[in-house]
């Protein structure tokens, strides 16, 4: 059962991510983006990581790609790119190289410190185990009692970037174009679009 | 149905099959939107190798560094999609090979 879970998770992550990387559409790929973050929680359901599951689906799949929809539509880019285009001659081979040599790597490194992987610890504690909250408050101990500053310092990363984020998209010279400023953009996408046709 | 149950080396492979997959992504792909999803697989693929290893060493820091790691990805995905908002704006359909207003 669990090689089962496993394959098909495994099937829908990489699935996923070569359609981020073939399909020309940019809707598409974030589309493909979220089958892989979808297998990528049921990787986490199956390693007892529940609560992350929970917050990948949520975060990731819930907001981020949302986030990654809403900026397509905004700006108008819902085209599709031609693919066909290799503005660097050598780069598509190049890439290709580095990717199969970075797997290559990286694989042969886990495949040589297999051995010494399942030798350290006993698994999470198997009494705590058996509840059902128990990847939640062992996870809570551990957030709140040994990493409790790194998780105020978080607050802070959020507030920044946020505040930065509102700089940066905010038009500069105009203050209070707030809403002239959607407009233009509506305008540019709409007279893009006039003269792609 | 195979009695086999996958071991953390499997979850660890499929992790570095998803990065390098990312990985290249990011090299090939010139649309900057594209190329940020290719950016979020790879932490994808940083967070499934900290969950296995969480639970090969039956360590929950792993799982809490995931939670950091969420965090990081959520304030970068919003200064990210900030900066190319007011780039794209200016310039629809700007390639990453168009965006080269930093070269000295």
């Amino acid at each position: 059962m669990q090689l089962f879970v496993f394959i098909c998770a495994a099937a829908m992550i990489l699935a996923g991510a070569i359609g981020v990387i073939v399909r020309s559409h940019p809707v598409h790929a974030a589309l493909s983006l979220v089958l892989t973050l979808f297998g990528v929680a049921v990787m986490f359901v199956a390693q007892d990581a529940h609560f992350l599951a929970a917050v990948q689906v949520i975060v990731y799949a819930g907001a981020i790609v949302v986030l990654f929809l809403f900026v397509i539509m905004l700006l108008g880019v819902d085209r599709a790119e031609s693919l066909r285009i290799d503005p660097v001659k050598v780069q598509r081979p190049l890439a290709a190289i580095v990717g199969l040599g970075m797997f290559g790597l990286i694989a042969g490194a886990i495949i040589k410190g297999r051995d010494s992987l399942g030798t350290r610890g006993t698994g999470i504690d198997k009494a705590t185990e058996a509840s059902h909250d128990s990847n939640i408050k062992q996870l809570a101990n551990d957030l709140f009692s040994n990493h409790v500053f790194a998780f105020e310092v978080t607050s802070v990363l959020l507030v920044i970037a946020v505040v930065g984020t509102v700089l940066l998209a905010r038009r500069p010279g105009k203050s209070g174009a707030a809403d002239t400023s959607d407009d233009d953009v509506v305008q540019a996408a709409k007279n893009d679009k006039a003269g792609a046709r | 149905m195979l009695a086999v149950a996958p071991t953390p080396t499997w979850y660890l492979i499929l992790a570095a099959l998803l990065f390098s997959i990312g990985a290249v992504g990011v090299l090939v792909r010139r649309n900057p939107l594209v190329m940020f999803m290719c950016i979020e697989l790879m932490l994808n693929a940083v967070n499934l190798s900290f969950v296995a290893m969480a639970k090969a060493l039956g360590d929950i820091g792993g799982q809490t560094t995931v939670f950091f790691v969420l965090v990081v990805a959520a304030a970068e995905v919003v200064v990210g999609l900030g900066i190319i908002v007011s780039i794209l704006r200016k310039r629809p359909h700007a390639t990453a090979d168009d965006l080269a207003e930093l070269k000295g």
